[in-house]
């Protein structure tokens, strides 16, 4: 969706504020236990990580851009919680469980929280098809804009790319996030060039690229 | 006196061990692996390896997520890695501008700025001016290749071996070797910051 999370080439949020690395990890002890819940809820299999990414990214714009990242973890994580009646918001505002849990069959135990995260979730699947491009391909970065979930930002909507990089299938996050299954497509790595983007007085010595999958292209002249 | 986020975060996380969602010795492992074991530090230890071992530098770049998996970084945000190297005539740069994608393994957990707005606006239509903010300037003719992460590979810069380390062991090399340097904000310190 064209939601506040598709960000590139928007202006006006002035510099960007560097850190140092020996700084602290965490700027508040709420943040880390935000991350660790999310991270155990997610564990679950209650959701996916493109359904968490849908979560957060479907904000209303104004909170969005209000809230700190781990605000948005946060709020996605009540919306997901919320839609599938695990935690409910009276139970928030009361601080303590005033409805029976429903029954989870994973839950992450503190002695398997290495070898899950060591595990991760791979999105590499068989590929369905042939690829339809190749390295040095000239691709066209669709115009759409879909209601829902879509990992192709709008900045490169409608321009003329090259193909880079072949991935292999991946597990297409739109259809993921929506709960239509893993639907694997050919994802590709696609170099534009900063002025197709961007437009004659952009630093010529400027390239982006974005990883899109194959549904997101289709064939430039 | 709890701010209105902390005392819904405590209300949340009281819920959850309620009702059996969460193990609470499971969320101080989570926390405890990312603010002291998972780091920055990792991505050092393979830049270095990489400066040292033209083999290793060769698998790096053909094949990253095998190569940094041998040195024991896998799993959660790392699953899919390429390095992009830096060269005299490249520089490179990673951003994720739809989220927060970050390869966790090797960097730990993105810090403030790159989750931010003004980093993940700028960052692919002018990231000279971003370099600024991090008081980096390149030279004018040097290309500069921006990295959107918006799938799950995630991007880890190799940067360029600083002059005047020659015959540095892999774990002096590893000291000149930044966070920002491999997400391409920044370059390694040079051989004369580093203490003898």
């Amino acid at each position: 969706m064209n939601g506040a999370a598709d960000m590139g080439g928007m202006m006006g949020f002035g510099p960007v504020k560097p850190e140092p690395e020996d700084g602290p990890k965490f700027h508040a002890p709420w943040e880390s236990r935000a991350l660790a819940i999310t991270l155990a809820m997610g564990a679950t299999g209650q959701w996916n990580i493109d359904m968490s990414r849908s979560a957060r990214e479907s904000l209303p714009p104004p909170q969005y851009l209000a809230k700190s990242y781990y605000e948005i973890w946060l709020a996605g994580l009540e919306k997901l919680m919320a839609e599938r009646g695990l935690v409910s918001a009276d139970e928030i505002e009361a601080g303590r469980m005033l409805h029976p849990p429903k029954p989870l069959p994973r839950i992450l135990k503190a002695g398997d929280v290495p070898a899950v995260l060591a595990k991760g979730s791979p999105t590499q699947r068989e590929a369905p098809a042939p690829a339809r491009f190749g390295i040095g391909d000239r691709v066209r970065a669709k115009n759409m804009h879909p209601t829902g979930h879509t990992r192709l930002p709008r900045y490169v909507r409608g321009h003329v790319g090259t193909v880079e990089l072949v991935h292999g299938a991946h597990v297409f996050a739109d259809a993921h996030a929506a709960g239509q299954g893993e639907q694997p497509q050919w994802l590709y790595t696609v170099r534009f060039k900063g002025t197709e983007l961007w437009g004659e007085s952009t630093d010529p010595t400027l390239w982006v690229s974005v990883d899109a999958w194959e549904s997101y292209l289709e064939p430039a002249a | 006196m709890l701010s209105d986020v902390e005392l819904r975060v405590r209300a949340l996380e009281t819920v959850l061990v309620q009702k059996g969602y969460v193990d609470p010795a499971a969320l101080d492992v989570l926390i405890e692996t990312y603010e002291t074991r998972v780091g920055p530090h990792n991505g050092a230890r393979v830049v270095a390896k990489a400066w040292s071992d033209p083999a290793y530098r060769d698998w790096l770049l053909k094949d990253a997520t095998a190569a940094i998996a041998s040195l024991g970084y896998t799993g959660r945000q790392g699953e899919h890695m390429v390095a992009v190297a830096n060269t005299p005539e490249t520089h490179n740069m990673v951003v994720c501008t739809l989220c927060s994608c970050y390869p966790w393994p090797v960097l730990g957990l993105p810090p403030v700025w790159y989750k931010s707005a003004p980093y993940r606006s700028r960052a692919v239509m002018d990231p000279r001016g971003v370099l600024k903010d991090f008081g980096v300037t390149l030279p004018p003719e040097k290309q500069i290749k921006v990295w959107d992460s918006t799938a799950e590979i995630r991007y880890l810069v190799l940067p360029e071996r600083p002059a005047g380390t020659e015959g540095w062991s892999e774990e002096k090399l590893a000291t000149l070797v930044t966070r920002d340097s491999m997400i391409g904000t920044g370059l390694p310190k040079q051989p004369a910051e580093v203490a003898a």
